[in-house]
């Protein structure tokens, strides 16, 4: 194991710079996770339009795997179906378990390598979790018109 | 006398090993300190040669493990200036210790209107006790606030000791700032208002000498995991009278002196606060930690730790981008250091990253925020990393850190 491991150039880039790290629009459900163990904190906005993720951006302050997490989130689910979005984040869940998905996952391959690192788990996480409470919380809202 | 840091390291079996292919470098002592050869040995001894149990059997085995538990009482008492080993009574550990004293004195003493007064520096468990004793009595905590140089603001002592206040509960040595704290004037403000004074100590007996009567303190919580023992026992160091104007905290066997289905009475002190089997392993080891310490002599741990901390906030300090929090004076701290570092753009380099950087350097070092959120708010970091240093560290343990720590600032600031 080395820090080129766990810290691909990918994880490295999305963490120095963000996609999609500001505040939610007007409407988008807001849900806020924090990992007591390292005092990360992570605000998560998601606005669902006709059952599609028509937004989704975040803010906080944390590791460079939360961070980069979290970025690399937006852009996996944006414009994905609330059930696609859901399924994803299970697919990312099930590799932090050392479960390789089946399909191919785009950037969020980079995640793969946290796996080997246990302790880091819950930052790489910290993201899918608020995404999985925020889409909880849909109800009728996101239900097509 | 100085200590000889080399031949401290041959007696701890840990040191020897490698971590990613690098030796370790263990700078997490203050989360919990390695041990030596002695205190594995003695409690292997026990196992081996009189596993028994303590205060309970007449066969020799018993007599022989109640003897060893009792010396580790005494050993203990005279490690910390306690003129009477009664007041030393065993807990799981200091957090334990604590909660002895809330549940067994503040609960039954304080009502509303009454005080505790705690400080922003404080570990949780010199917090979290008070909070829910509190919230049990109608009692008010308060807090010392924390100047910016990381040592407690006494500047307002008249107003935060009143007669409202009842126990002053504060931390010997901060875990995050390794601040030294001068109790002094607390413990007189505290006498002339009729406060008890309860001492967390967890980071205190360790790192410098100390004297239970000269520190004026009435309670004083340790564990002995972080003084080169085992986990699973500390203990409360107090006045014996104080003790024995006390309820008991948990019941059961051994803590009574007798029991009829109307009701029960108390045992003597300190057995009246040690219900059920005792972690009689766990003491042996206790005593010969203290055996260990005694032998280098605590004058010569505190004078190794001012050097090495000067030499550390020296070095630490000359790394551009990197924070050292706590006193820069190394004579008013033990070698504890939480520090951050940050990049080329002023961003926070975040502490797991860090840590985990170090990691693959061999380098043990802590990264979070200590249970300790007060103060991680006050110094307005969402975590720190912390190098703790002991007696079997040295300057080539910092000259390790700091490389390390230069080759994390390169990686993140990179491409």
């Amino acid at each position: 194991m080395s820090a080129e491991d766990l810290y691909r150039e990918i994880i490295l880039d999305h963490y120095r710079s963000p996609r999609n790290k500001r505040r939610g629009v007007e409407g988008a459900i807001d849900v806020k996770h924090d990992n007591p163990l390292c005092g990360d904190e992570l605000h998560l906005a998601v606005d669902v339009r006709n059952g599609e993720l028509s937004d989704v951006a975040f803010d906080g302050r944390g590791c460079s795997i939360s961070q980069a997490s979290a970025s690399m989130m937006t852009e996996a689910v944006r414009g994905r179906s609330v059930s696609d979005a859901l399924g994803i984040a299970e697919t990312v869940r099930l590799m932090m378990h050392g479960e390789s998905p089946s399909d191919d996952l785009g950037d969020l391959m980079a995640l793969e390598g946290v796996a080997r690192f246990p302790v880091r788990v819950k930052c790489a996480l910290l993201a899918w979790m608020a995404l999985k409470d925020a889409l909880g919380r849909v109800d009728g809202r996101g239900a097509p018109a | 006398m100085t200590l000889d840091v080399a031949r401290v390291r041959s007696d701890f079996p840990v040191l020897g090993r490698e971590v990613n292919g690098r030796p370790l470098v263990y700078l997490d002592s203050a989360a919990t300190s390695q041990k030596p050869r002695s205190v594995i040995d003695a409690m292997t001894e026990y196992y081996e040669r009189y596993n028994s149990n303590a205060h309970r059997g007449l066969h020799a085995l018993a007599a022989e493990a109640t003897v060893a538990y009792e010396a580790a009482r005494d050993k203990i008492a005279r490690f910390v200036g306690a003129p009477d080993a009664r007041g030393v009574v065993f807990t799981r550990n200091t957090t334990e210790a604590i909660n002895l004293v809330s549940y067994a004195w503040a609960r039954r003493r304080l009502g509303p209107g009454d005080e505790i007064l705690a400080s922003v520096m404080e570990h949780h468990s010199n917090l979290v006790p008070w909070q829910l004793a509190a919230a049990d009595t109608g009692a008010t905590v308060r807090y010392i606030p924390v100047t910016d140089g990381g040592e407690l603001d006494l500047s307002d002592l008249g107003s935060l000791v009143t007669d409202r206040t009842k126990l002053v509960a504060v931390s010997g040595m901060s875990n995050v700032l390794g601040t030294i704290n001068d109790l002094g004037p607390l413990v007189e403000a505290a006498r002339a208002v009729g406060a008890l004074v309860l001492v967390d100590g967890a980071q205190l007996v360790m790192h410098t000498p100390v004297a239970f009567t000269e520190l004026g303190a009435d309670l004083l919580a340790f564990s002995a995991h972080k003084m080169l023992g085992p986990t699973g026992i500390g203990c409360l160091v107090a006045r014996p009278e104080l003790l024995e104007s006390m309820d008991p905290f948990l019941g059961g066997g051994e803590m009574i002196s007798d029991v009829t289905l109307e009701g029960s009475t108390w045992a003597d002190i300190p057995f009246k606060f040690e219900a059920g089997t005792q972690a009689i392993a766990e003491a042996v080891g206790f005593g010969a930690a203290v055996d260990y310490l005694t032998q280098l002599g605590m004058e010569a741990v505190r004078d190794h730790e001012v050097e090495l901390s000067r030499y550390a906030l020296k070095e630490l300090g000359s790394v551009e981008g990197v924070v050292v929090y706590g006193p820069r004076e190394s004579e008013r701290r033990g070698a504890v250091f939480s520090f951050n570092v940050y990049d080329d753009r002023g961003e926070l380099i975040h502490p797991h990253d860090v840590a985990t950087m170090l990691d693959q350097d061999g380098i043990a070092v802590r990264a979070g925020h200590h249970c300790a959120r007060p103060l991680m708010r006050r110094l307005d970091v969402p975590a720190t990393n912390r190098a703790s240093c002991y007696v079997y560290n040295s300057e080539s343990d910092i000259d390790a850190l700091v490389e390390s720590i230069e080759r994390t600032k390169r990686f993140f600031i990179g491409g």
